[in-house]
């Protein structure tokens, strides 16, 4: 029994580690400092379907990713550590959106997809930070949805079987197929690259790569259809314009501050007892104590 | 029609605290409005829970009470709520950034093409002119949110769709009884003519729901604790700490993850928000995911070896110095002072 599932995986600046360079001077976000990489809990996503087609032979995972050019990487990177092919959707048209601009265009790529079982994407992505997209993507396609899932736990052609984490407890649910599930940072960490998928598909390239090669650059492709990386603008897939972008996103940013550390003094102090004994004395005195 | 509406969430039988939060928001944002305030509760036997909603400034409290709506799962919650949106159009529709609001929330939203705003951190009513379209609006909701990893602040708007939805986390605003004595009154839905069998295709086959114990949200002092306290049983001196000072332990994540403390103590970005009257950060270098969760605090104190470490810089009081040497001492000198 295979079953065919894509996942969706987003390429995001790396904003866990924002060191020194990543600031700049006037405290703003310098973007370009932060490295960009596959948002990690798309990787846990990555990991629940590479799992299911360790147990059903016969299973084919797509990796979806909507983005610039460069979001190829995100490809890449999934294809190493065992998925079988991927899609860039790429087009300014997609420029501005927010989740349910996104999860429309999403939607839509998916719908052209061949038939798919299941849909896995991450919990959440690490810049935008909303959570919204899985969900909306199952609304805009008409399908169940199981988030904060941490575990499957079985699954058939007709039904899977969910260990949820929530806030306070666990939750098994079983959702019938096809279904979207999103994924939690508190499941498996994914697999590392895969020395001999490396190999094999370090010269995976989507066809504007390939375009912007020199002259005496070899395309590979024809014999080697796997290293073909399929790139679909707005025109390759069914949209209705005005749900695309920004005009499809009823959500607008208004105003954007970067958060400055204020350079508010700290008193210091050492663990000398006179020291600790005054601090407390002051606690004490203007009732943030005692 | 075209009121605020908070989506309530029922825990333990009960209306969850994140809601009444929102209901306290919610109740202010309708009297700038000037429209009414009102309520939404789906579950199984509600019997009697609009009185916990009506002392928040609830003018109406709808209800869809049926056994098919307990345990909550997402497409039957859908339904209704859509269903009961489409007649009577909110302009603003606030819930929870729980796993349930944030389960919920994005379904509804699309389903509605409304537009949705995650983890509000504020909301407040301001006008918006669009030169371009050459339009301008008044009274729209201002979701004011941080995104990028806690980096930037963003003020998001929806001009045009309704309802406006927004979630906000648990701790982020102040509940607040508006009136002891306010009546609302009951709209109770008719669940049985909306759910459609496809609604109900999501089981939930077992849940054991581990009760929250710790109650870290409400306390006024908290004694938080980082990788840098080293132990279980350094740890224990933060609790000896928190005792004497009538608060509770915090922790970073490191600390969770090494197993110093358990999760639902876990403050930032991924646990609880705070903003007690006093902080104590032990050992926590204070990275954003961290400081996200505690930043608000009135007063902070930080303990960290490193002079530089970047906890300081949001610090009233930074003792330079070990753990295992201060704490103790705060100990000690706290007890001399108050005896
Ligand atoms: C400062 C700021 C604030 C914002 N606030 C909001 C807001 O409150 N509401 C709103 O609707 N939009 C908001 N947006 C827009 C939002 O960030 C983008 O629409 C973004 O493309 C998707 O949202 P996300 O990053 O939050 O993804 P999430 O919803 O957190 O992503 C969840 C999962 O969906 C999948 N996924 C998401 N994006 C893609 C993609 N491009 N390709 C493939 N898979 C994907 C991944 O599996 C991911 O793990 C904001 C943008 C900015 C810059
Ligand atoms: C998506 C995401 C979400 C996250 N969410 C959260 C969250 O919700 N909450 C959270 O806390 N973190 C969160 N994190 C993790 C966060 O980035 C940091 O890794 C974490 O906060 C660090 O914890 P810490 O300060 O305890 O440990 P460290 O960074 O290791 O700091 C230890 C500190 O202790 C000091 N120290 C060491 N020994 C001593 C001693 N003997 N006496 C005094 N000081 C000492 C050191 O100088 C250092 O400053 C998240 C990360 C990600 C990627």
């Amino acid at each position: 029994m295979g079953l065919k599932i894509v996942v969706l995986a987003k390429q995001v600046p790396d904003t866990r580690n924002v060191g020194k360079d990543a600031m700049k001077a006037d405290g703003t976000v310098n973007r370009a400092a932060l490295p960009a990489i596959f948002n990690p809990e798309d990787l846990n996503a990555l990991e629940q379907a590479l799992r299911l087609k360790d147990t059903y032979p016969g299973t084919e995972v797509s990796i979806l990713t909507m983005g610039p050019g460069r979001a190829a990487d995100v490809i890449r990177e999934g294809l190493y550590r065992g998925a079988d092919n991927g899609f860039l959707l790429t087009d300014r048209a997609f420029a501005g959106s927010d989740t349910l601009a996104t999860s429309y265009a999403l939607s839509c790529a998916i719908r052209k997809m061949d038939k798919y079982d299941l849909i896995i994407a991450g919990r959440q992505a690490i810049d935008g930070d909303t959570a919204q997209v899985g969900p909306q993507v199952a609304e805009k396609l008409g399908l169940p949805q199981v988030t904060y899932a941490e575990e499957v736990l079985s699954a058939d052609k007709k039904k899977i079987v969910i260990k949820r984490r929530l806030e306070r407890g666990v939750e098994t649910v079983e959702m019938p197929l096809p279904g979207v599930i999103t994924v939690n940072a508190s499941a498996p960490d994914c697999r590392p690259r895969n020395a001999k998928l490396l190999m094999k598909f370090k010269h995976a390239k989507t066809i504007t790569e390939r375009q912007s090669e020199s002259e005496d650059y070899i395309d590979l492709t024809a014999d080697r259809p796997y290293l073909n990386i399929e790139e679909w603008s707005v025109n390759d897939i069914e949209t209705d314009v005005n749900w695309l972008g920004l005009s499809g996103s009823p959500t607008k940013v208004k105003k954007i501050e970067n958060v400055v550390f204020q350079a508010k003094e700290a008193k210091r102090l050492t663990p000398a007892d006179e020291e600790i004994d005054e601090l407390m004395k002051e606690l004490i005195a203007n009732h943030t104590i005692g | 029609m075209n009121n605020v509406f908070v989506i309530c969430e029922i825990e333990e039988g009960k209306v969850a605290d994140v809601s009444l939060e929102l209901m306290t928001k919610g109740r202010s944002l309708a009297n700038q409005l000037n429209c009414k305030l009102e309520a939404l509760v789906l579950g199984h036997n509600l019997k009697g829970i609009e009185k916990e909603l009506y002392p928040y400034g609830a003018d109406v409290v709808h209800i869809g009470d049926d056994e098919r709506l307990e345990p909550y799962t997402t497409l039957p919650f859908t339904s209704i709520i859509v269903n009961l949106f489409e007649k009577e159009k909110p302009q603003v529709a606030l819930l929870g950034a729980s796993t349930f609001g944030r389960d919920l929330g994005p379904r509804v939203s699309s389903a509605l093409v409304s537009g949705l705003t995650a983890d509000c951190t504020s909301l407040e009513i301001g006008p918006h002119e669009d030169k371009k379209a050459g339009k301008t609006y008044e009274n729209l909701l201002y979701q004011i949110r941080p995104a990028f990893g806690g980096n930037i602040v963003a003020t998001i708007i929806n001009p045009d769709c309704r309802p406006q939805m927004a979630t906000v986390r648990e701790g982020v605003m102040k509940k607040e009884i508006y009136d002891a004595t306010y009546k609302g009154k009951v709209n109770n839905l008719e669940v049985d003519k909306i759910l459609k069998p496809e609604d109900l295709v999501v089981k939930v086959i077992e849940r054991h729901m581990e009760k929250s114990k710790v109650n870290i949200k409400n306390s006024s002092i908290i004694v938080a604790g980082g990788y840098g306290v080293g132990s279980k049983e350094n740890f224990a001196q933060l609790e000896e700490l928190a005792e004497v000072l009538g608060g509770e332990v915090g922790a970073s994540r490191a600390a969770v993850d090494a197993g110093y403390a358990s999760h639902e103590r876990q403050i930032g970005q991924t646990g609880v928000t705070v903003r007690p009257k006093l902080y104590i950060a032990c050992g926590i270098s204070g990275q954003i995911q961290h400081t996200a969760g505690m930043e608000e605090s009135s007063m902070i104190i930080a303990i960290n070896n490193d002079p530089n470490a970047p906890i300081n810089k949001l610090a009233d009081y930074a003792i330079t110095g070990d753990v295992g040497e201060v704490v103790p001492k705060l100990i000690k000198f706290y007890k001399q002072n108050t005896k």
